[in-house]
């Protein structure tokens, strides 16, 4: 009995040292950072180094037009890039998981992750050289005589949004790859022997198999593109009006922590809000959908 | 070889006029010409790679073939999609749509062809009852056994009324008991829908049982093309009464030719006679097959009847297997290992390894092929 007793009490331990990294990173660099913005992001200060708990950091947001405006902004931008980012993703994905064979296959996903060794500034900013005004692609216009001046692509909603498919693409192929690589190739066929046309195998038979690849490469593409704040700044300017940028200013700028951690959390609210839409409107269980990412 | 599947006067359903395929150097299909009569069971017989498959999948399309011609109904298909010809297909992992109910499943082809909902949900319903799976419309495929998912992937391509099933190894998957039965069930449902099934399988036993007509595949072409009678009794090839049915090859020369008997004589010095298929010279190479239930045991030499040659041999191992029960025995003098069939009288039952026993043959039912004709 002792020895059995030993067994299990050291089959514990060897679990606890196995997840203790896991833990501590969980609670020291996200619980913990979060309980102290929440308190922040409830009070106001009345005088210097006086504070009072108080909702109106809230009020504001929904008092100053500006903010619900770029809040409302940013999630309709993220749920478009969403969208044009698995539209993007998918034929990719395809080639990928039923076109290609062995090494060409291996050698396709390779391509959609080498832009991800450039680190995401570098990379920006090289989008930045191809687009603006003086930039190669306004040249390439006027030398083919498209434009008769260049124009300026950059600062532009499109241009963010552009910016913002690239950076997600990799995201949204994998978990597509990895559900359409398990979809049986004789489904396709029996459908096709049954009399169905290539939409409606797309419709019936493929993304009701993706149906958990899709939701989770779209879940990990918005919560990305939400928070982003890299490219839509550098890309969009002084126009961008992306949320992140606002919780930046407030941190940074107005050193006004409480009003930052407030628009942290509505942040956070609504991509809580959105991924349970989105998994209640796909009708999936968040269990499947985070075995698939 | 080019044949027609049946003598009747029924119209084809389906014709293969010459038809090839080439895989890179490998030609899977070889010139293949033959007819399946309307209304009859075919099946293609062959080992795995010898080209049925890619036979099956010409004919419903997914493949086109490099030369000549497939029709179907009457119809050249040359050029038209799998989606719309009148061949639906069982597949042999049955490909059920996980993603749907049964009964969306049997609806499936219905809804594709524009039908209104209601009328394909009382379609798919009375499709389902005439296979035995009346209420199971609202059921997942994954909560159906074996059987229940095969007569769902039957029903789903029969519910389009096509000219043709094609069916590629579908009990393949199915554990033996359950093959047996759905063998049987398969021959009913053939026989109550009346359509023109097209089977491939690598069972010869399947092919034997279901078929009204087989084709016995290899290298891409029919060895021979007959009733299931005669592949078994009158095979054309070497190769055919190795695979249809159990065999006793036995290689050697012939010694002597009488009448239309051949003396075959083993390396070893075993001799044995049989039926001369084609022309067979004295001192070329043979080979003669020997069905296992066509040899008589005997406890003396007397029990045959005169005339007939009798051997002794010892028993090696005793494979009890009820009815298909059979001793393995070798010859005396020469070594020789043959299987022969138990009689189901049990009179041998207390047979023993290390015995004694007598054996003949009627060489009217053992057949030797010329060595060299194999394969030429």
């Amino acid at each position: 009995m002792p020895e059995l007793a030993r067994a299990a009490w050291s089959r514990r331990l060897l679990l606890a040292l196995l997840l203790a990294p896991a833990l501590l990173w969980l609670s020291l660099l996200i619980v913990l950072p979060h309980l102290d913005l929440a308190l922040l992001s409830f009070r106001e200060r009345i005088a210097p180094r006086q504070f009072v708990p108080s909702l109106a950091q809230y009020r504001t947001f929904f008092t100053e037009p500006l903010y619900w405006h770029v809040f409302l902004r940013t999630a309709l931008m993220s749920a478009g890039a969403t969208a044009l980012t698995l539209l993007v993703a998918f034929p990719i994905a395809w080639t990928i998981a039923k076109l290609a064979r062995g090494r060409m296959s291996a050698l396709l996903f390779v391509v959609c992750l080498i832009p991800f060794w450039v680190s995401e500034t570098v990379r920006t900013l090289g989008w930045m050289i191809l687009l603006r005004e003086s930039g190669v692609l306004p040249q390439l216009l006027v030398h083919l005589g498209i434009t008769a001046q260049p124009v300026e692509l950059l600062y532009h909603d499109a241009t963010i949004l552009v910016g913002l498919v690239y950076t997600s693409l990799l995201f949204m192929v994998v978990p597509l790859v990895g559900s359409l690589e398990s979809l049986d190739n004789a489904l396709i066929e029996a459908a096709y022997d049954l009399g169905a046309k290539g939409g409606a195998i797309l419709r019936e038979i493929v993304i009701p198999h993706a149906a958990p690849g899709i939701t989770a490469g779209c879940i990990v593409v918005f919560m990305l593109t939400l928070g982003n704040y890299l490219t839509p700044t550098l890309l969009g300017g002084k126009n961008s009006l992306w949320f992140t940028e606002q919780i930046y200013n407030q941190f940074i700028t107005r050193f006004n922590w409480e009003q930052g951690a407030a628009f942290g959390f509505l942040l956070l609210a609504l991509s809580t809000a959105m991924v349970w839409f989105g998994l209640k409107a796909s009708g999936q269980r968040f269990s499947d959908v985070m075995r698939r990412t | 070889m080019s044949a027609t599947a049946s003598a009747s006067s029924a119209p084809a359903d389906l014709e293969a006029r010459a038809v090839s395929k080439r895989f890179g150097a490998h030609l899977a299909v070889d010139n293949l010409s033959f007819a399946v009569a309307r209304g009859s069971f075919f099946s293609i017989l062959g080992p795995s790679g010898c080209g049925k498959t890619t036979l099956l999948r010409m004919i419903a399309g997914f493949i086109q073939p490099d030369g000549g011609s497939i029709a179907i109904g009457g119809r050249d298909m040359a050029g038209v999609g799998p989606n719309r010809r009148p061949v639906n297909m069982v597949f042999q992992q049955l490909a059920l749509f996980p993603m749907m109910s049964v009964s969306e499943n049997v609806a499936f082809g219905l809804a594709r062809r524009g039908m209104a909902r209601a009328e394909r949900v009382r379609k798919a319903e009375a499709m389902l009852e005439r296979v035995g799976l009346a209420g199971a419309g609202g059921k997942r495929t994954d909560e159906l056994s074996g059987g229940q998912r095969q007569r769902v992937a039957i029903a789903r391509s029969m519910v389009l009324e096509p000219t043709l099933l094609l069916l590629d190894e579908p009990l393949g998957a199915l554990d033996l008991k359950l093959r047996e039965h759905m063998k049987l069930e398969l021959k009913q449902l053939q026989a109550s829908f009346g359509t023109t099934f097209v089977y491939i399988t690598h069972d010869q036993s399947e092919a034997l049982v279901l078929s009204d007509h087989v084709g016995v595949m290899n290298h891409g072409h029919f060895e021979q093309l007959g009733t299931p009678q005669q592949l078994y009794y009158a095979p054309a090839t070497p190769f055919v009464a190795g695979f249809v049915g159990n065999n006793n090859r036995v290689a050697g020369k012939a010694l002597a030719l009488e009448g239309a008997l051949v003396q075959v004589g083993t390396a070893a010095g075993w001799s044995v006679r049989a039926r001369a298929h084609g022309t067979i010279a004295v001192g070329s190479t043979v080979e003669a097959f020997i069905r296992p239930e066509s040899a008589m045991l005997g406890r003396s030499a007397a029990d045959f009847p005169p005339g007939q040659l009798a051997y002794t041999g010892e028993v090696l191992s005793l494979l009890f297997d009820g009815a298909n029960s059979v001793v393995l025995l070798r010859e005396l003098q020469s070594g020789q290992e043959l299987r022969i069939a138990l009689p189901q009288t049990g009179a041998y039952a207390d047979l023993k390894v290390g015995d004694r026993i007598h054996f003949g043959f009627d060489p009217e039912r053992a057949i030797c092929f010329p060595a060299a004709a194999a394969h030429a």
